[in-house]
């Protein structure tokens, strides 16, 4: 199992033991954590399932395709550590992995 | 331009009447009749990505399942939104652009500029406000009697926040519903049944109107009032939309598309949850016992009315599509009322279950760059009106069946007899 943590916009933490292979986005909603509304169930189609990825674990990652960029930068309150969680697919190497959650989602 | 037959409103057949190949998923009767289900459902089955040789809008295919229209709303890149979304030709009588009926790059710096009006730190701003006025609304309502739902409540309130979000005079708020309903109901735009000359006349009282608006919030700013949050201040203190009234057609295109996408939706959505209450009378009880199901409830609702039956894209490539070959310029249709009873995503889709899991996973609100930047408004003040209802009424009894909408694009309701009966003291 990969562990990753959910930090609300209250402070609020949110850890979470996930299946490697599916995304960040789905670890959330397995355990119903708050503010992640995934209205599109996993296809970066809606952009509520952003999040803000821990500074650490942004190089981690996978390049964003086009149109993950293309979604979050419809938001306002997006960062450089903006990301869309269903497009992270959980691996060895994200355990540990931290993210914070928006206040909002749009 | 196609020429469109004068308005019909004989009775539909039986769906399982039609050969497959001519059934029209675009006749506006099939919402003022309330018949769209039953043709849906027989076009999911046997024929998802449908293709009308011969309509009143020309050639199109209809692509009716869930999966397939997330497909396609969010490949902007092979189905163009340009140059107009919904299945009609806007016709060129009113040249009217929007950043809908637009594709990347254009559509992106246009939305930007205006969609902090209704970003969802705003709202809890206006919240407050529209509490407020849905309270006063609520309480002037007559009890134990009958009274149009629609007219005093569903487009007062939404005229009110419409009025609120352009800062446009309140006394003149009924203005901003009616142009929305008017600039849309063309029966060659959408099957409706508003004639050139009003729509003509309608555009031209917006155009004067929104230009005046301009200039005088305009000579405000520069004469050094603080900044304000409405539409039109926002447009004005954005580098990219600053000068947009020097393009008249973008101008009010704009607005236009503001107004309309705040209009009818939130209207009936607003009038939609009173249907359901009643269709599903065990739901209303839940809701009552259990106020904590009133934001599942307002997402089963927009999913279950689908306000917005469709939205149009053409294809800019040979692209295909649950089997079906889609030629470049070929015009295909989203029917989202469709997506929304899509039985392959969503369980019991023609019951309202407002505790159902995943009930956010609707297609009301589309989906990719075009998705509604007003969703949470629109969630906002159903709840919030809902709140209110629940303080005050034991039940809102739907007296007879509603008068529905007789188009295409608006799945609506045009009057609706209740009778309220209140809460004991």
């Amino acid at each position: 199992m990969i562990r990753v943590t959910f930090i609300e916009h209250d402070g609020t933490e949110h850890v979470v033991e996930a299946t490697p292979g599916l995304s960040l986005m789905h670890a959330a909603t397995s355990v119903a954590v708050p503010g992640i509304d995934a209205d599109c169930g996993g296809g970066g189609a809606c952009g509520t399932c952003h999040v803000y990825v821990d500074e650490a674990w942004l190089p981690r990652l996978a390049a964003q395709s086009e149109a993950e960029k293309q979604m979050i930068a419809m938001n306002e309150e997006t960062r450089e550590s903006s990301r869309l969680a269903c497009q992270i697919p959980l691996d060895e190497d994200l355990n540990g992995l931290v993210a914070r959650i928006p206040e909002f989602q749009m | 331009m196609a020429t469109v037959d004068p308005v019909k409103t004989d009775a539909l057949s039986d769906p399982y009447d039609i050969p497959l190949d001519q059934i029209d998923l675009s006749d506006p009767r099939l919402y003022a009749q309330n018949r769209w289900g039953e043709y849906f459902r027989r076009v999911r089955e046997e024929d998802p990505v449908h293709f009308l040789a011969d309509s009143p809008f020309g050639p199109f295919w209809s692509i009716t399942k869930f999966e397939d229209i997330v497909a396609v709303d969010t490949n902007h890149e092979a189905f163009s939104s340009e140059p107009f979304v919904i299945i009609g030709d806007a016709g060129d009588d009113v040249p009217m652009e929007n950043f809908l009926c637009m594709d990347p790059p254009r559509h992106d710096h246009q939305r930007a500029a205006v969609q902090p009006v209704v970003a969802p730190r705003n709202l809890a701003e206006m919240e407050g406000l529209i509490r407020e006025r849905i309270g006063v609304i609520l309480d002037e309502l007559p009890l134990n009697e009958p009274f149009d739902w629609v007219s005093r409540v569903s487009k007062e309130l939404t005229a009110q926040m419409l009025a609120t979000i352009f800062d446009y005079p309140f006394e003149k708020r009924h203005n901003l519903p009616y142009w929305s309903d008017v600039v849309i109901a063309a029966p060659e735009i959408s099957g409706g049944t508003i004639e050139r000359e009003e729509r003509m006349a309608a555009v031209e009282d917006m155009v004067r109107e929104f230009s005046a608006l301009w200039h005088e919030k305009k000579q405000q700013r520069e004469s050094g009032a603080p900044p304000s949050f409405d539409l039109i201040s926002l447009l004005q203190s954005s580098e990219e939309t600053a000068d947009m009234i020097n393009l008249p057609s973008e101008f009010i295109g704009n607005l236009a598309l503001l107004i309309i996408g705040g209009n009818d939706t939130t209207r009936n959505s607003i009038s939609g949850s009173v249907v359901a209450m009643n269709q599903f009378p065990d739901q209303f009880k839940k809701l009552k016992e259990n106020p904590k199901l009133l934001r599942g409830m307002v997402s089963e609702i927009i999913r279950w009315q689908t306000p917005l039956p469709h939205m149009r894209r053409i294809a800019t490539r040979d692209i295909e599509i649950g089997g079906k070959q889609i030629k470049a310029g070929d015009k295909v249709v989203m029917w989202y009322i469709s997506g929304n009873r899509d039985d392959s995503v969503i369980d019991n889709p023609d019951e309202v279950i407002i505790d159902r899991p995943n009930v956010r996973h609707h297609v009301s609100f589309g989906f990719g760059v075009h998705r509604c930047m007003g969703n949470r408004l629109g969630e906002m003040q159903l709840r919030v009106t809902w709140e209110e209802i629940l303080k005050r009424f034991e039940n809102i009894e739907l007296l007879e069946e509603p008068k529905r909408v007789q188009s295409n694009f608006v799945h609506g309701y045009e009057s609706m007899p209740v009778k309220l009966t209140p809460r004991a003291a």
